[in-house]
């Protein structure tokens, strides 16, 4: 895997990115469908004509109940709405219409955790992984950067069951070269370390790599990890690095309940090591921007290496 | 629809009941009011109207069932046995440990059915997505929807009826089971979701009202060509419909019992003359 992160914003927008992507993949394959929920101007197909392009308007149970029933009858659709909605919102639908029912369903939840910024606590889901992640045969991707996420929206579109990706809608920084290949379950080691391990997902991604550029500094080699996805997660290759390192912290755009971090926790559980984590202390989210967001749910580069020296003290 | 079609629905719909009953005989409990009242409608839809092969069920271009009131689930599945989509002996396997036929309908276990359902509203969108699907793909067949009226409680309903009418739907054929009770008693008590025609008119339906036991009424319903409207069928049934016991119990959505409970409710169906005496003399009266 080829990494290219170098601190710059990518200038792509992440709902560009969906637009463009759905849009060769309709073009690909006639049974891709997209069924959106009154979002379609945020999700980067808006304008974009045909009847493969359906607005549910908003009702998002609806929505993903359509989707199951597309699924059924052959079709592969891709459902779209802001992370609450599209998690919360259409649960008991995407659990049993969808998983249980064994109908194959893309769910889109963007602007994930603080990312939702000026929506605020009402648009700003800590939780949706959790709740993916309690979905039997579920697949939860925490989107990282531009190329993970083409590579994602293509692949989900022939696997089976529940795929749900959250990912923002704005900028990020591209962490792995174009055109790069990723596999559900297979985790990625960005930088190899002795000292520490952080397992790092979605926006915290970079976070987590400056996190260990600043610690490199003052001696301690972190490794990095990128799970590519939560669930399921790479078990193997995160015990083998905690093994290795002895001190592991997590870092996530989440509620520190259910998701990646409790991921981690359980694949580690029975080992002798220090445990830390980064992530939202099970609170609600509030408005505001992003870089107050940030600090405002300790989400930062800085806290990830305070808890890593803090652990190695 | 001529009188020897009319007699053999019939004869099916009164085969669903004592399939329906023997089943959650089996069992000695389950879902038997509400399955009772839907027995006509797979009649009329299993025997007369969809385009089904039981030696094919996942046949692409077939109609589809979505049972979206998935507790009546023994209903449907006397109706799939009797068809022939799997032995009619496995009716009596109905909820026990491992079995192919669960309490609430599962398209991954059982031949024959084509949605999971159970937690009611969920049904009225995957229905719309299926009969979507298939819009999109350019297959000439319907998709038949069961909805519960106690289950029109739930906001997904609206949600899908009012998706079914705007995108013009109409290989979507909604049926609404007013048999006028839900699990807690009378739906006017618990929660009246008022004048369900008027309801699916608001929407952009072409709605009607149609004895949910006569099968001539039901046929001429469900073979309706819609033109620029989706069809919704109120159906006017009786909880409970076959079994008088049942009927007169007013908390029927599931019960419990003996053998010789369940024995005395097929003896009854089993009475098979007097009881289509009676149908024909009703009928004969309404012509009158």
């Amino acid at each position: 895997m080829e990494i290219v992160y170098n601190g710059n914003q990518d200038s792509r927008l992440y709902k560009a990115v969906i637009g463009e992507t759905i849009d060769a993949l309709m073009k690909e394959d006639e049974k891709v469908v997209w069924l959106d929920a009154d979002l379609r101007g945020c999700s980067g197909t808006a304008g974009k004509e045909g009847d493969r392009y359906i607005n549910c308007g908003i009702a998002e149970a609806n929505m993903i109940g359509i989707a199951a029933g597309l699924s059924a009858s052959g079709m592969k659709p891709y459902a779209h709405s802001f992370g609450p909605f599209a998690s919360r919102r259409a649960y008991d639908q995407a659990f049993l219409a969808a998983g249980y029912a064994g109908n194959a369903v893309t769910i889109i939840g963007t602007d994930p955790g603080i990312t939702a910024a000026f929506n605020g606590g009402t648009h700003m889901p800590f939780e949706d992984m959790a709740l993916y992640r309690a979905m039997p045969e579920a697949t939860v991707y925490d989107i990282t950067d531009v190329p993970m996420l083409i590579d994602t929206l293509k692949k989900a579109k022939d696997m089976p069951g529940v795929k749900y990706i959250r990912v923002p809608r704005a900028g990020s920084f591209q962490i792995y070269a174009d055109g790069s290949s990723f596999t559900p379950g297979k985790g990625v080691v960005l930088r190899e370390g002795t000292d520490a391990l952080i397992v790092a997902s979605g926006i915290m991604v970079k976070e987590a790599l400056e996190a260990a550029k600043a610690l490199a500094q003052e001696g301690i080699e972190c490794a990095v990890i990128d799970p590519i996805t939560v669930k399921p997660l790479d078990v193997d290759l995160v015990r083998e690095w905690a093994q290795k390192t002895g001190v592991v912290v997590t870092a996530e755009n989440h509620n520190r309940i259910g998701g990646l971090t409790s991921a981690v926790e359980d694949a580690l559980i029975g080992m002798p090591l220090k445990f830390g984590h980064v992530a939202v202390e099970d609170t609600w989210g509030e408005v505001g921007p992003l870089d107050y967001l940030r600090e405002r749910f300790d989400l930062t580069c800085d806290h990830i290496a305070r808890v890593v020296r803090e652990l190695r003290a | 629809m001529t009188k020897e079609q009319v007699k053999k629905l019939q004869e099916f719909a009164l085969e669903i009941r004592i399939g329906t009953v023997e089943c959650i005989k089996s069992r000695g409990f389950g879902h038997v009011g509400g399955s009772l009242s839907v027995a006509d409608l797979l009649a009329v839809l299993y025997g007369e109207v969809m385009n089904v092969d039981p030696s094919n069920p996942k046949k692409e271009d077939r109609d589809k069932l979505v049972c979206s009131k998935g507790h009546a689930g023994p209903a449907v599945y006397a109706t799939l046995a009797l068809k022939g989509y799997f032995p009619y002996e496995k009716l009596f396997t109905l909820n026990q440990p491992g079995t192919d036929l669960p309490s609430h309908c599962d398209r991954k276990k059982t031949p024959g059915i084509d949605m999971t359902t159970g937690s009611l509203g969920q049904g009225t969108s995957t229905a719309v997505g299926l009969a979507l699907g298939d819009r999109l793909q350019g297959r000439d067949c319907r998709t038949f929807l069961i909805v519960g009226d106690g289950e029109a409680e739930e906001g997904q309903v609206w949600e899908a009826a009012m998706f079914t009418a705007a995108k013009k739907l109409t290989n979507l054929v909604w049926i609404i089971d007013w048999n006028k009770k839900q699990l807690d008693g009378y739906i006017k008590d618990v929660n009246d979701p008022g004048d369900y025609r008027a309801k699916f008119e608001a929407f952009g339906f072409d709605a009607v009202t149609v004895d949910g036991h006569d099968v001539e009424k039901l046929y001429e319903a469900l073979t309706k060509k819609a033109e620029d409207k989706p069809i919704a069928i109120i159906m006017d049934s009786v909880k409970g419909k076959g079994v008088t016991a049942v009927e007169q119990t007013m908390a029927n959505h599931s019960m419990k019992g003996g053998q010789e409970m369940f024995d005395g409710w097929l003896a009854e169906l089993r009475e098979f003359d007097g009881w289509l005496a009676e149908l024909r003399e009703k009928q004969a009266a309404m012509k009158a």
